[in-house]
């Protein structure tokens, strides 16, 4: 009987121990994991900072004309297709616009079909490779939708137009 | 919060929140659906398109709130060893890796139209499609774990931690590089929807998250049943063996 409460109560001082050391073992794994996690996202950052330049899907024109690819290397080149330059050449199938980013133009060759999104004044992704004389040959058009999303009934409107509706319907 | 660390007492809350999330998110949603589909308007240049929004923007939205989910349960896990964390963590993955595959079906039906392609190895697509194949690896190794270790969840809450890093990566990707994706339309008290949009994608997104937390109740309630069950037949079998 004496034996077996003196059991307990060693039992009763363990559990003691072990619930003050589980607390400290908590606040250990707690800053062990918040620096590991700090570590983590630091390396994430760095990878991504590093890849900045090679992650991107395609050129604007500025960095096509300050760093011309070879003639002939595929490469992707993005931007706005700029008002008033789309033109449909003498075969009917053939056309040729510009592509601006807001500080270069680079002209664009491309013959077949292009996507419903493609008009001028929206975002363009060609693929091709740069031509004799600075001008791009595309050999496919992807159509870039932007960020506004407006309803049809506003499409008569200017961009600048809608642009103010949308500002005074979302806020 | 370690209150709900007790299975019966999460059980209570279980028992009634769960139907009420489910009921609430399918009346939402699907009204969402209904009112985007059928009396929304079309879009100035993507048309009929554009009504894809509705399901694939908030397929995205818990695609990454899965896995968010799964990560701060496996730091709940790691740290302080809360019961009920490696079971959420589960309870995550199956709806996470379901809307991620709508997110990535619908964008591609809509890219075809939209841009000309199904699909390109853009920034923001090749990261989703990495979250895809995580939840693949995450639900693999955790039942793997699960066999070997006894439900300790160790191996898995590490990787739910170091897989979440992709989630920032999805987000910025349109910000940091160049992509074919288009840029973020809503951001924090800005939208470049137009209202027509806006509202039933709003909608949309609160009720297709009320069915996740559904989702993830019932499968909690399913795993402690099963944990229940097996612990019981344990028990039995060890009787019997006396």
């Amino acid at each position: 009987m004496q034996e077996s409460a003196e059991n307990m109560a060693q039992t009763e001082r363990m559990a003691k121990g072990t619930v003050q050391g589980t607390i400290k073992a908590k606040h250990q794994r707690l800053v062990l994991l918040v620096i590991a996690l700090v570590v983590l996202i630091g390396a994430a950052l760095l990878a991504a900072w590093a890849l900045r330049n090679q992650a991107s899907y395609f050129y604007v024109p500025a960095e096509i004309q300050a760093h011309p690819p070879e003639s002939g290397r595929a490469v992707r080149l993005g931007g706005m297709v700029a008002k008033g330059s789309l033109k449909t050449e003498a075969d009917g199938v053939t056309i040729a616009f510009a592509v601006e980013d807001g500080k270069a133009r680079v002209p664009v060759r491309f013959k077949g079909i292009v996507p419903s999104l493609f008009v001028e004044g929206s975002g363009v992704v060609a693929e091709g490779h740069m031509g004799a004389g600075g001008v791009f040959e595309a050999d496919n058009l992807l159509a870039k939708h932007d960020e506004n999303y407006v309803p049809r009934e506003m499409k008569d409107m200017t961009r600048e137009q809608a642009e103010k509706v949308m500002r005074e319907t979302t806020r | 919060m370690h209150g709900f660390a007790n299975p019966a007492r999460f059980l209570r809350i279980a028992r009634w929140l769960m139907p009420l999330c489910m009921g609430a998110g399918f009346v939402v949603a699907f009204g969402a659906l209904g009112w985007g589909l059928f009396f929304g308007p079309a879009e100035r240049l993507q048309g009929e398109t554009v009504r894809i929004v509705y399901l694939h923007v908030p397929a995205a939205w818990l695609g990454m709130a899965g896995w968010m989910g799964i990560a701060a349960a496996s730091f709940m896990e790691l740290v302080w060893r809360h019961p009920l964390a490696g079971i959420a963590a589960r309870a995550c993955a199956v709806p996470g890796a379901v809307f991620t595959a709508v997110c990535l079906i619908t964008g591609s039906l809509w890219g075809r139209p939209a841009w000309g392609t199904w699909w390109v190895w853009d920034g923001r697509l090749t990261s989703m499609l990495v979250l895809l194949f995580l939840y693949f690896g995450w639900m693999a190794l955790s039942q793997a774990s699960e066999a070997s270790d006894g439900g300790r969840n160790r191996a898995p809450a590490i990787f739910g931690l170091v897989g979440a890093v992709n989630i920032p990566i999805i987000h910025y990707s349109v910000i940091w590089w160049n992509s074919q994706h288009q840029a973020p339309s809503i951001t924090v008290g800005k939208s470049a929807m137009a209202g027509a949009f806006l509202w039933p994608l709003l909608l949309a997104m609160l009720g297709f998250t009320l069915l996740f937390a559904g989702c993830v109740l019932a499968r909690m309630r399913a795993i402690l049943a099963n944990q229940q069950a097996e612990a019981r037949l344990r028990r039995k079998a060890l009787g019997a063996a006396y």
